[in-house]
């Protein structure tokens, strides 16, 4: 019978249309790619194309983070200075305390997810907006991470292994003509697991709920508050992870680095197609969305345009994306 | 497709309009007709194009085919601008105001007056203008009031205005009393009295039989996208236009009240208190029972239930349940306790409208469908949403459609089942069958019955007397916060009036 559709405004298309955003970020990609080739002979040599990998792991990781926080309708600023936090923790435990890898990474992870879950408190049982505690958050975890440090760097020469946490390649080990640094692995590694926690766990449920309707959720018996910190704390962990991977390529902690990352982060979500607004989004889109990021700049780079200007680009991109997003929702 | 021609030259006619939307044929060569300073009632079941129809002549949708004359002149009505060029106006169902703006800055927003040559606006003009309209209206309302403080009553009027500043001959209002209490709806009906005495025509769109009767001069009756038929609403019995609109005749059952005495008593609610919205209620709610919560808007029937449910705090007051005391903060206490409250407000409260029947109908229970590692077991889930689609007879393609694209019949559906899942046996419906059409609520009624016969101790709020008397074994009636009297199930509307608007001493004082 009719009745089993409302009105008829709606179309049942929203599902594919959001297929269609990535299909359009992927081909997008791979066009970029196209063009860089012919324009450069360097673009696809295996370095340049390793280099752009590597240069997408601590954004894409980043990234990650902040898709799981925007699909609940938050938002998270402090993914950037959170991850310079975890790096200095990771470097008073390895470098001041001098304590085995193990630990150093451990504690990264940890402190991660302790800040997450301070600003998922801050957000769900303070009722302070996301965008106000997590700036909030910003501050607080940069101004930390440059006492802790005495604001200045902290260097891991005294862990020998900490480099290869990024630089080495356990993949080019096995497979030796094919040198994919550990940081890109780790990269897929997590893009994997969050994707699976999304799409398959009562966790990635819920937070593809609350983005979707956070009431109805609560007056279902839910405890929201309690499903919007595990969120927030899984993303602040996965900071953690960013801050073990830019500290393994430079080698040290650098305590004044990581504001502004956060920006980078949110727009390789939104270029990935995921609703600001919350309620969907997925994994695979962001990392599409960083790759574009880092294949925009390396290609540009390459062909020498200005950084000034690769700015500019970056900036434009965020904007088309986002209005691609608006057609498709016009359409709906 | 006029019958015969009309006396008056009619102001719209809309004849042979079509429509199609993906997958649904909205509009089958529906026709319509206005005339100046008539109030034209349109009615049928939710889906059968009136909204559709009524978009098409506002210009927000284009039509597929079809012509409509304005004045006599075939009208393109490619936009709402255009429309609004041509005098129509349509007044939402949600209303599209700016709450933070006040009405005379609403009424005339784009269209401001100017002063300084265009630089700055003319806050007195403005101001006047709106003061002017509300005149012509009839209606004492300060231009400078910020609407959002206003009553929906009273918003609607701002809107109503808004619509005649475009100097409007044609007024469009879908469902305009869903949100109004009595008093608010007689100066509605008012204003619409005073506006077709100079000549507008309206078009009102509404599932209310009592207020076609009220206001209404003829009734056109859609269904499934084609016009029925129209007929003059004075000496149109209501049941004829009820069949008109769902093609067979509806027979008013009343309810039939089991003997209860036996039965375990499944809820006991002992004084809840909350400032002036909660004055000291205590109620008993026994297995098997549908107590009915009457009472006028703001008596504070949803408060108790919202109480109840742990959704809002209270400041004293004991629930047990089965007899046992249960302390209830949060909603989620209450859902361990085997409570379930179903909001009027579907769409805000009771789905996450972008998700599938099937998660929506899972969202309580994602506990139990978790196997190892947090990880779902989506097959359970999928088993157990097609066995409620089945037993509710929810009407869906299949259960991964988004609950947006159902019916509120359906909707409301997937609201229950979701709480059966989650096992709770005491079920609270606040307006139960609000925004769901004629068809579909006397199917809403039969589950509820069958829930009850089942053994669920049922709530029922609703502002519908006719509803509270179908559906109660024994009727709650609120005035003012408190609880001012039970009725036996076949009492009398009279009776539930009295309780209802029954002010104790101490109130009063």
């Amino acid at each position: 019978m009719s009745n089993a559709v409302s009105q008829p405004v709606t179309s049942p298309f929203a599902r594919v249309s959001g297929a269609q955003h990535r299909l359009l970020a992927f081909a997008s990609l791979i066009l970029l790619v196209v063009v860089f080739s012919i324009a450069s002979e360097n673009f696809m040599q295996t370095s340049n194309i390793i280099a752009i990998l590597q240069a997408t792991s601590v954004n894409g990781v980043l990234a990650v983070a902040a898709t799981v926080v925007i699909i609940t309708g938050g938002i998270d600023l402090s993914v950037g200075t959170l991850m310079t936090f975890c790096a200095v923790i990771a470097g008073v435990v390895l470098t001041y305390w001098g304590m085995p890898l193990p630990f150093g990474i451990l504690a990264a992870i940890l402190a991660g997810a302790l800040c997450g879950c301070a600003s998922g408190t801050f957000i769900a049982k303070m009722k302070i907006p996301p965008f106000i505690a997590t700036l909030g958050m910003m501050l607080i975890l940069k101004g930390l991470s440059l006492v802790i440090s005495g604001t200045r760097p902290i260097y891991f020469n005294d862990t020998p292994g900490f480099t290869q946490i990024s630089q080495g390649s356990i993949v080019g080990y096995f497979v030796p003509a094919v040198p994919l640094p550990n940081g890109v692995l780790i990269l897929f590694l997590v893009a994997i697991v969050v994707a699976f926690v999304l799409s398959k766990t009562a966790l990635g449920r819920y937070t593809f709920a609350l983005g979707s309707n956070e009431e109805a959720v609560r007056l279902s018996g839910v405890n929201t508050d309690r499903w919007k910190i595990a969120v927030y704390t899984l993303a602040g962990s996965i900071c953690g992870i960013a801050g073990l991977l830019i500290a393994s390529r430079l080698n040290s902690a650098q305590p004044a680095l990581g504001q502004g990352y956060e920006l980078d982060a949110i727009a390789a979500v939104v270029i990935g197609g995921t609703s600001l607004s919350g309620g969907r989004g997925t994994v695979l889109g962001t990392l599409i969305g960083a790759l574009i990021m880092s294949v925009l700049l390396n290609g540009l780079r390459i062909l020498s345009v200005a950084q000034e200007w690769q700015t500019v680009v970056t900036g434009s991109i965020i904007i088309l994306a986002v209005y691609i997003d608006m057609l498709r929702r016009k359409r709906m | 497709m006029t019958a015969a021609p009309s006396p008056v030259a009619p102001l719209v006619t809309m004849t042979d309009v079509d429509k199609r939307f993906p997958g649904v044929h909205a509009l089958k060569r529906a026709h319509f007709e206005l005339l100046p300073g008539e109030v034209h009632a349109l009615m049928g079941e939710n889906g059968a194009g009136k909204s559709t129809l009524m978009k098409i002549l506002a210009g927000i949708y284009p039509r597929d085919s079809g012509t409509i004359l304005v004045d006599g002149t075939t009208a393109a009505l490619t936009s709402p601008r255009a429309a609004q060029e041509l005098g129509i106006g349509i007044i939402h169902q949600e209303l599209s105001l700016m709450p933070d703006l006040t009405a005379a800055q609403n009424i005339l927003i784009g269209r401001e007056p100017r002063r300084a040559g265009g630089l700055l606006l003319d806050e007195a003009a403005l101001n006047q203008r709106a003061a002017d309209i509300f005149a012509s209206m009839h209606l004492t309302l300060d231009p400078r009031t910020v609407v959002g403080g206003l009553t929906i009553a009273r918003q609607q009027m701002v809107e109503i205005a808004k619509a005649l500043s475009y100097r409007s001959r044609v007024l469009i209002m879908d469902e305009p009393t869903a949100a109004l209490n009595d008093a608010e709806i007689s100066e509605l009906f008012a204003i619409i009295r005073k506006l077709k005495a100079e000549g507008v025509g309206i078009v009102y769109i509404s599932h209310k039989m009592d207020e076609l009767k009220r206001i209404a001069d003829r009734v056109t009756v859609m269904r499934d996208g084609e016009t029925v038929g129209t007929v003059a609403a004075p000496d149109t019995p209501v049941e004829t236009i009820i069949s008109m609109m769902v093609g067979r005749k509806l027979t008013d059952d009343v309810a039939v009240v089991p003997d209860l005495s036996a039965a375990p008593v499944a809820l006991e609610v002992r004084g809840l208190r909350r400032g002036k919205e909660i004055r000291d209620v205590s109620f008993d709610l026994r297995k098997g029972e549908i107590l009915g919560f009457a009472g006028l808007m703001g008596a504070g029937r949803t408060e108790v239930a919202r109480a109840i449910f742990g959704a809002d705090p209270l400041e004293a007051g004991e629930v047990f349940v089965h007899g046992k005391k249960a302390t209830i903060r949060r909603p989620q206490d209450a859902v361990r306790a085997g409570i379930g409250y179903l909001s009027e407000d579907r769409k805000h409260f009771g789905l996450a409208t972008g998700m599938d029947v099937r998660n929506n109908i899972a969202l309580p229970s994602l506990s139990r469908f978790t196997g190892f590692g947090g990880v779902l077991r989506e097959s359970a889930m999928r088993t157990a949403a097609v066995d409620f689609i089945g037993k509710l007879a929810i009407k869906t393609p299949s259960e991964r459609q988004e609950t947006r694209l159902l019916s509120g019949g359906n909707q409301q559906k997937v609201v229950i089942a979701k709480w059966l899942l989650r096992d709770c046996d005491i079920l609270i419906f606040d307006e139960p069958t609000r925004g769901i059409d004629v068809g579909a609520k006397s199917e809403i009624y039969r589950l509820l019955n069958r829930l009850a016969e089942q053994g669920k101790a049922i709530i029922v709020i609703s502002s519908e007397l006719p509803e509270v008397l179908r559906l109660s074994h024994r009727i709650a009636v609120m005035c003012e916060g408190r609880l001012t009297g039970f009725l036996p199930g076949g009492a009398s509307q009279e009776e539930i009036m009295k309780l209802a608007t029954q002010r104790s001493a101490a109130v009063a004082a």
